[in-house]
């Protein structure tokens, strides 16, 4: 015969069953726990996803270095006075103040870099339309005013990496978190700032 | 019940043979630690490490930067009192000595030491580390009691030459400690993790479940 | 408000649980297996192995498939990638150790499940092919564990596959030709790896669950044995449910789980302090990649596998140890044939049938600690004896179980069944 069915004994049996849930459930709970945390990027992924240190103590006015950082390519570049003039001087752009999510905090200003050297642009060097690598265009014109033109689909972007209207990028170039070491300006950590350190 | 008490019986024998039937092995020195308390000894054993063995041996599959987590040791220190040759900190333990070199020099590769503690038991290591003494007849002039004509030159002599006999043991003593982590870094972290585990499951889960069966089984005879 | 929110919820759902309902037998499966499948309702603690072993097989799927998100199947990389999941991957060593202990634990638990078996004459009319579906799981079981063992790529790893490889070579006409073809190359290696890890994740796995379902399903059919070895079917109520038996939920499934929370906290016992299981779950050699220049001092596969790999070595010759190898495994599936006695519990057969099986257990015990040692070792420093003679006797008493089992009925006093079951 299986057991009784009178109200008391039901109730208790509620109240085992609401424990024994309670419970089990918070150990499912921890048992998730690794499985979940299994995904998160290894000590291995960090280590090949570093900081990138750069020496741009040689770096001339309009050259511009490609550095490899999360197997994304990054441009290091020394803007001339010349073109710091010129981002002013662009009104057909998509999101000249950078409000979109583009750039770290201290880059958002027209010069898209952080104000102790202002002249140096770090961007990734991928077209947000759709990942084309843009070419450098420094010469400026009576039409051009310098910046980068990506021969995929025609999209252009300022000295500051932000993008023209009438084209088919939707947003500027992005520009990495990077900051420079304390004790020497001239050295450059891509992927490192106050903020992802 | 007879059946599973005879059962029980046979499990404990055979369990207890397993112990006593052991053939004859070389007598190794004991080796205890306490993983959850040995930060000072690890670290003097990193240090040890990387001056004595990172020459020859690699350890391939241990990153500094984990390193420095585990033992406490911060960024700065980490770079300045371990890592001389120019890795990034991320970066495992890997030396520049080739294979064709290594097999000229000592007639054997030296092994990647990784997980030499768990290969070997850390018995084994540190009775290894203390058990050179020399032999002229060997080509740097020292044997060793546990691994007889070994490779290895006897390289801490300079070190036990300089201390007594008591400060050398407990030097190898750090250096054991830090194979044994370096063999098995979460030890310490799989241990304490264990005892939330088994509290759970003795303090919450079983009465909670002992109690639910007996609801429904009080009634049924 | 809150009422008309609670009714509306609860009315969507049953009309959605009536829905899949019309379509799909949930009600009657649940009926059938659980809340109306009556269990006996005298069962002892050798009766949780079998939920247990589901359990584990669950831990092994899960952890196993998690797993695979991280190992890499090559000869060059798999050493490699197992030390990667130990200490790079986050909570990676908890998801290893989890596999490793779990492929131990299964081993001791279907071992303590089929003991129940011999025990209590499971195996017995009308019981028969659920035995053979279980013999069945457990030669999938030591296939699925043989080739999950090579993954590690580790010294004992390869070496042991070595050993147990070069057995099928040891078969006439066709030994070589069909070494050969199983290992895909001219050695072990990382051709073998890559088809191992293929059978050893989908492959077994699917025909394990699927002789799994089919196990409970034979069950079900005939319904479930007990400790008195007396059928509770043929004792029924005035509403047809038997008078021994429970309703397997509520009663077996709130049981069954302090059997697992108990099962657990061994489980985790081992994980968290000591995942080696004293060198036994986690071979020392295997702490060194596979090396095919160098042969490690002492071959042995894994705990698991000793008893009937000492069995391989007590016979002199290379073929006829494994006609007699494969023939330790192959007895057990005739078990039901070669029992003759009317009665299916030990409790109620005599004191010879007790002590075969005791002895049985023993030999067997004895079996894997010579499987274990080096055949010249002596066993306790006794000189007269080494474990290949211990061997060689223990192979006579295991087959002699078998033996015993078919004569000892035919003049053994039995005592008389009780109508009803007891404790």
């Amino acid at each position: 015969m299986s057991g009784q069915d009178d109200g008391v004994d039901q109730t208790r049996r509620w109240l085992a069953i609401g424990a024994t849930t309670a419970v089990g459930a918070v150990g499912a709970g921890f048992v998730a726990v690794p499985f979940v945390k299994s995904w998160n990027p290894s000590a291995k992924a960090k280590a090949a996803g570093a900081p990138v240190s750069v020496d741009i103590s040689k770096l001339e006015v309009g050259q511009k270095l490609l550095v490899e950082w999360r197997s994304k390519p990054v441009w290091v570049i020394r803007r001339s006075e010349e073109a710091m003039e010129t981002l002013d001087e662009v009104d057909t752009l998509k999101d000249p103040d950078s409000e979109e999510n583009q750039q770290p905090a201290y880059a958002m200003n027209p010069y898209r870099a952080r104000e102790e050297r202002k002249e140096i642009l770090v961007l990734v060097g991928l077209c947000t339309h759709l990942g084309c690598s843009p070419s450098y265009r420094p010469e400026i014109t009576a039409e051009w005013h310098g910046g980068f033109f990506c021969p995929c689909h025609g999209s252009k972007f300022d000295f500051s990496g932000r993008v023209h209207t009438g084209v088919p990028a939707p947003t500027n170039l992005e520009v990495p978190p990077y900051s420079f070491l304390a004790e020497n300006k001239n050295i450059l950590v891509i992927g490192l700032d106050e903020e992802h350190s | 019940m007879k059946p599973i008490k005879l059962f029980l019986f046979i499990i404990t024998f055979t369990a207890s043979s397993l112990t006593f039937a052991s053939s004859g092995e070389q007598e190794l020195r004991d080796f205890h630690t306490d993983p959850l308390n040995r930060t000072k000894s690890l670290q003097h054993g990193a240090k040890l490490f990387v001056n004595y063995c990172l020459g020859c041996h690699s350890a391939k599959y241990v990153r500094y930067e984990r390193i420095a987590d585990d033992l406490g040791i911060d960024k700065e220190a980490l770079q300045a009192n371990l890592m001389f040759t120019g890795e990034k900190v991320g970066d495992p333990l890997t030396i520049a000595l080739g294979h064709d070199q290594a097999k000229k020099w000592f007639g054997a590769v030296p092994p990647d030491l990784s997980l030499e503690a768990r290969l070997r038991g850390s018995d084994w290591v540190y009775s290894y580390l203390t058990g050179f003494y020399p032999d002229e007849s060997r080509p740097f002039g020292y044997n060793n009691k546990i691994f007889p004509s070994v490779g290895m030159p006897f390289v801490m002599e300079s070190m036990k030459k300089d201390m007594s006999e008591e400060d050398f043991d407990a030097a190898m003593y750090d250096l054991t400690n830090f194979m044994d982590y370096m063999a098995e870094p979460m030890k310490k972290e799989r241990i304490e993790l264990g005892r939330w585990v088994i509290a759970f499951l003795v303090l919450l889960m079983l009465p909670v479940v002992v109690w639910l069966n007996h609801e429904y089984w009080k009634d049924i005879h | 408000m809150m009422t008309f929110i609670k009714d509306t919820t609860v009315s969507l759902a049953s009309s959605g649980y009536q829905w899949v309902n019309d379509r799909l037998p949930v009600d009657r499966a649940f009926k059938t297996h659980m809340s109306e499948y009556y269990a006996p309702k005298n069962f002892n603690i050798m009766y949780f192995f079998g939920v247990i072993s589901l359990f584990v097989l669950v831990n092994q799927l899960l952890t196993g498939i998690w797993l695979t998100m991280l190992y890499n199947p090559s000869g060059a990389g798999a050493f490699d990638s197992i030390e990667y999941i130990m200490r790079d991957v986050e909570y990676g060593w908890l998801i290893r150790y989890l596999h490793s202990t779990g492929a131990s634990a299964f081993f001791v638990v279907v071992y303590l499940h089929m003991f129940r078996g011999l025990m209590y004459g499971s195996y017995q009319k009308p019981r028969e092919l659920i035995w053979l579906i279980g013999m069945a799981i457990y030669f999938v079981l030591m296939g699925e564990a043989f080739m999950g063992y090579l993954l590690p790529w580790g010294q004992m790893s390869y070496w042991g596959a070595q050993v147990i490889l070069s057995l099928a070579g040891a078969i006439p006409v066709v030994g070589d030709e069909l070494s050969l073809w199983i290992r895909g190359d001219y050695v072990i290696s990382g051709v073998t790896l890559n088809r191992f890890f293929a059978l050893h994740v989908a492959f077994m796995p699917i025909v394990l669950i699927g002789l799994v379902v089919v196990h409970l399903l034979a069950l079900h059919e005939v319904g479930s044995n007990n400790p008195d070895g007396i059928e509770i079917k043929a004792n029924k109520g005035p509403d047809g449910k038997p008078l021994d038996g429970v309703a397997f939920h509520p009663f077996y499934t709130v049981h069954d789980l302090v059997g697992v929370v108990i099962f657990l906290i061994v489980f985790c016992g081992i994980i968290f302090f000591m995942p080696d299981g004293g060198g036994y779950f986690l071979e020392k050699p295997n702490f060194e990649p596979a090396n095919p220049l160098k042969t490690p001092e002492h071959i042995a596969p894994v705990w698991y596998f000793t008893p009937f790999y000492a069995i391989l070595r007590a016979i002199p010759s290379k073929g006829l140890g494994v006609i007699f190898f494969a023939g330790s495994i192959a007895i057990l599936f005739i078990l039901p044939w070669i029992d003759r006695s009317p009665v299916k519990s030990l409790r109620y057969r005599g004191m010879l049938s007790k002590l075969n099986l005791a002895l049985f257990a023993v030999v067997f015990c004895i079996l894997g600690v010579c499987g274990v040692k080096s055949p010249d070792a002596h066993p306790f420093g006794l000189t007269f004896i080494d474990f290949k003679t211990v061997g060689q006797i223990c192979t006579l008493l295991y087959f002699g179980y078998f033996v015993g089992l078919f004569v000892i009925p035919s003049f053994e006093e039995t005592k008389p069944l009780p109508e009803r079951v007891t404790g």
